[in-house]
C-alpha cells in the first residue's frame, strides 16, 4: 500500500457496524445452545484457577486452546472473513494462540496456575468474571439486541480479555530440584491476545461504538497487575 | 456486456441540455465540455469520451454498503436497493475485491432481479502481481455472475505498469469494453496525471464533492483534453459530508436546480461538471437510491451557481 500513513483507521473499516453485529446475531442463532456449552467451559476454567497446581494450569490451558480454535474456525475464519479479507489473517493468528496454549497444556509441565492474592490475582479472576457475566450484557446496555450479545468462547472480545485475566494467574516454575528444567516460555501466550485487544479496540472505535474503550481499559489493567506481580510481560 | 440501454432521451432534451452548457463552456480553466448533458423529464445522460455511448449521470458505488457478508435479510435489502436503482433510470454500478462480498451481493442481486438488467458493470483489479491480475478479474466476473465487465480499472493504481496492458489486451480482444484507473481521497494525484497522459484509458476516477474539490485543479482539466471519461467517488465523505449538511437548511435557491435534499445538492454539483461522467454513490436505503437518482432530473446547475454552492457549503 502506497502512502500508506495518508490512510486513516476509519480507511480500513470496508463494512457497517450493522453489518458487523448482523454477524453475530446470525452466528448466536446459529450456534445456539453452544452458548451454555462455552459459558460452561467458562466457569469450569475459573473453578480450576483457583487449585494452585500444574494440571490446573494444564485443564486451563486446554480448555482455553479449545475456545481459541472455536473462534478462529467458527467466527473470524467462516463469518468474518467474507466482510473483512483480513480475518483470515485474524483466524492465522487465533490458531496459532490456540496451538501455543495446547502446547502449553501439553509440554509446558513448569507452569503453574497461582492463585495467590494481589494485583494478578484480582485482575485476572476479575477480567474472567467481568467477560464471562458482564460483557456479553454490555452490548445492550449500548442499545444493541440481546441477539448481538458476544459471549465468551464464541466471540473473540471476551475470549480475549478473558484469556489475559487468565495468563495473569499463570506463574512459570523454575523446578530446582531438575537441573535441565527451564521455565516455561509463557510469556509466548501474551502477543497474540495483546494484539487483538488492539484490533477490536480499533473496529470498535471505527464504528463509533461506544464500548470502544474496553479492550484498551483491560489491557492497562492487565500489564500494570502484570508489572506489579512481576508476571510476563 | 450486452447492454439494454435505458435511454428515453428526445431531441428536445438534448437542446435543452446544450443550452445549460453554454456557461460552462465560458469556464477558463475548464475549456470545452466532455459532451452534452441530456437531462430533463428522463434521468440525465453524458457521453463517454472515447465511445460517445450515454451513461447516467449517478451511478452506484459499493463500498461497505454492499459488504453483507452471507447475510440473507441484509442481501435482499441489497438487491432491492439495485432494483429501485435500474427502475430509476440508473446504469452503472462499480465495485472491487476489496470490497470483501460485495461483488458477490451485486451477483446474488443481480440473480435475484431475474431479468435482464441494463446494467454497465465496473469493477476493479486489486493485486500486487501483473500475472495475478487475470485470474482475479475472472474470480469478479464469476461473483457478478456477468459475461464481461464494462469497464475494469486498476484500483488505486495498484500494480497499474503491469495491469494496464492486460486490460487493452482484454479490451482489444472484445472481452472488455473500458479501461480505467483509480485512487481516492486525493491520493497520487501526480501519478495519476502521467497515466493519464500516456495510456489510453477511457475513464479515470476520484474522490470529488463540494468539499474536496483538488481535481478541478489538474486532473478534471487534463480529463477534458484528453477525453477521459470521470467517475466521482466518495461524494458524499461515506455519509459525512451529509451528516455536516443536514444540520443546515438547504438553500431556497436549491429549489432552482430542483434539489430537494442535500444529497441532491451535493450530486449536482459533481454532475455538472463538464468533466464528470457520473458519480457513484453507494447507499443501503431503497429510498437513499431514489433520492440519488432524482439528481439526475431537472436542471444542472451552471457554471454561477456552481461556484455557489460550493461557497456555500465551504461557508457552513
Amino acid at each position: 500500500m502506497t502512502e500508506w500513513w495518508t490512510y486513516r483507521l476509519s480507511d480500513l473499516l470496508m463494512f457497517s457496524a450493522r453489518t458487523y453485529y448482523r454477524m453475530f446475531e446470525i452466528y448466536n442463532a446459529e450456534v445456539w445452545p453452544g452458548h451454555l456449552a462455552a459459558l460452561g467451559v467458562g466457569a469450569a476454567i475459573v473453578v480450576v484457577s483457583t487449585r494452585r497446581s500444574a494440571w490446573a494450569a494444564r485443564v486451563a490451558c486446554a480448555l482455553l486452546a479449545l475456545c481459541w480454535f472455536w473462534v478462529a474456525w467458527a467466527l473470524l475464519w467462516q463469518r468474518y472473513a467474507p466482510v473483512n479479507w483480513a480475518a483470515e489473517w485474524f483466524a492465522a493468528a487465533w490458531a496459532i494462540e490456540g496451538a501455543l496454549l495446547l502446547l502449553c497444556a501439553s509440554f509446558w509441565k513448569q507452569v503453574r496456575v497461582d492463585a495467590r492474592s494481589g494485583p494478578a490475582r484480582s485482575v485476572g479472576f476479575g477480567l474472567a468474571l467481568f467477560a464471562l457475566a458482564v460483557q456479553p450484557l454490555l452490548g445492550m446496555l449500548f442499545g444493541r439486541p440481546w441477539q448481538q450479545a458476544e459471549v465468551f468462547g464464541l466471540a473473540p472480545d471476551p475470549t480475549a480479555i478473558f484469556t489475559l485475566g487468565q495468563l495473569l494467574l499463570l506463574r512459570p516454575i523454575h523446578d530446582r530440584s531438575d537441573a535441565a528444567s527451564m521455565p516455561a516460555p509463557a510469556w509466548v501466550l501474551w502477543p497474540i491476545p495483546l494484539a487483538w485487544s488492539l484490533v477490536g479496540a480499533a473496529t470498535l472505535w471505527t464504528m463509533k461504538a461506544p464500548d470502544a474503550w474496553l479492550m484498551p481499559c483491560a489491557v492497562v489493567l492487565v500489564l500494570f497487575a502484570a508489572r506489579r506481580s512481576s508476571r510476563y510481560p | 456486456m450486452p447492454v439494454q440501454v435505458r435511454d428515453t432521451t428526445t431531441r428536445r432534451d438534448v437542446l435543452r441540455t446544450a443550452s445549460l452548457l453554454v456557461p460552462s463552456a465560458l469556464w477558463p480553466r475548464i475549456g470545452v465540455a466532455q459532451g452534452a448533458v441530456s437531462a430533463g423529464t428522463a434521468v440525465a445522460t453524458k457521453p463517454i469520451p472515447s465511445t460517445g455511448e450515454l451513461l447516467p449521470v449517478v451511478g452506484l458505488g459499493s463500498w461497505i454498503t454492499f459488504n453483507v457478508g452471507n447475510d440473507r435479510v441484509a442481501r435482499e435489502a441489497c438487491a432491492d436497493v439495485m432494483r429501485a436503482f435500474f427502475d430509476a433510470g440508473g446504469r452503472m454500478i462499480d465495485s472491487s475485491p476489496m470490497y470483501g462480498s460485495s461483488q458477490a451481493v451485486i451477483g446474488d442481486g443481480l440473480a435475484r432481479l431475474g431479468r435482464a438488467a441494463p446494467l454497465f458493470a465496473a469493477d476493479k483489479v486489486w493485486i500486487w502481481s501483473g500475472a495475478g491480475g487475470p485470474g482475479q478479474i475472472e474470480e469478479s466476473r464469476r461473483r457478478w455472475g456477468v459475461p464481461r465487465f464494462d469497464l475494469l480499472q486498476v484500483h488505486n493504481l495498484l500494480g497499474w505498469e503491469e495491469h494496464l496492458p492486460t486490460l487493452f489486451a482484454m479490451k482489444a480482444a472484445g472481452q472488455l469494453r473500458y479501461v480505467g484507473i483509480t485512487t481516492s481521497e486525493g491520493r497520487r494525484h501526480r501519478e495519476i496525471e502521467a497515466v493519464m497522459r500516456s495510456q489510453p484509458i477511457d475513464f479515470v476516477q476520484v474522490t470529488y464533492n463540494p468539499l474536496d474539490r483538488e481535481v478541478e485543479d489538474r486532473i478534471l482539466p487534463l480529463a477534458l483534453e484528453r477525453r477521459i471519461g470521470v467517475i466521482a467517488n466518495r461524494p458524499f465523505r461515506e455519509g459525512a459530508l451529509l451528516r455536516e449538511l443536514q444540520r443546515h437548511p438547504l438553500p431556497p435557491w436549491a429549489a432552482e436546480i430542483g434539489c430537494d435534499g442535500w444529497a441532491q445538492f451535493a450530486l449536482k454539483f459533481i454532475v455538472s461538471h463538464p468533466a464528470v461522467t457520473c458519480a457513484i454513490p453507494a447507499t443501503s436505503s431503497v429510498a437513499h437510491v431514489r433520492q440519488n437518482l432524482g439528481a439526475a432530473h431537472g436542471r444542472l446547475p451552471d457554471a454561477a451557481l456552481r461556484r455557489r454552492m460550493a461557497a456555500h457549503v465551504a461557508a457552513l
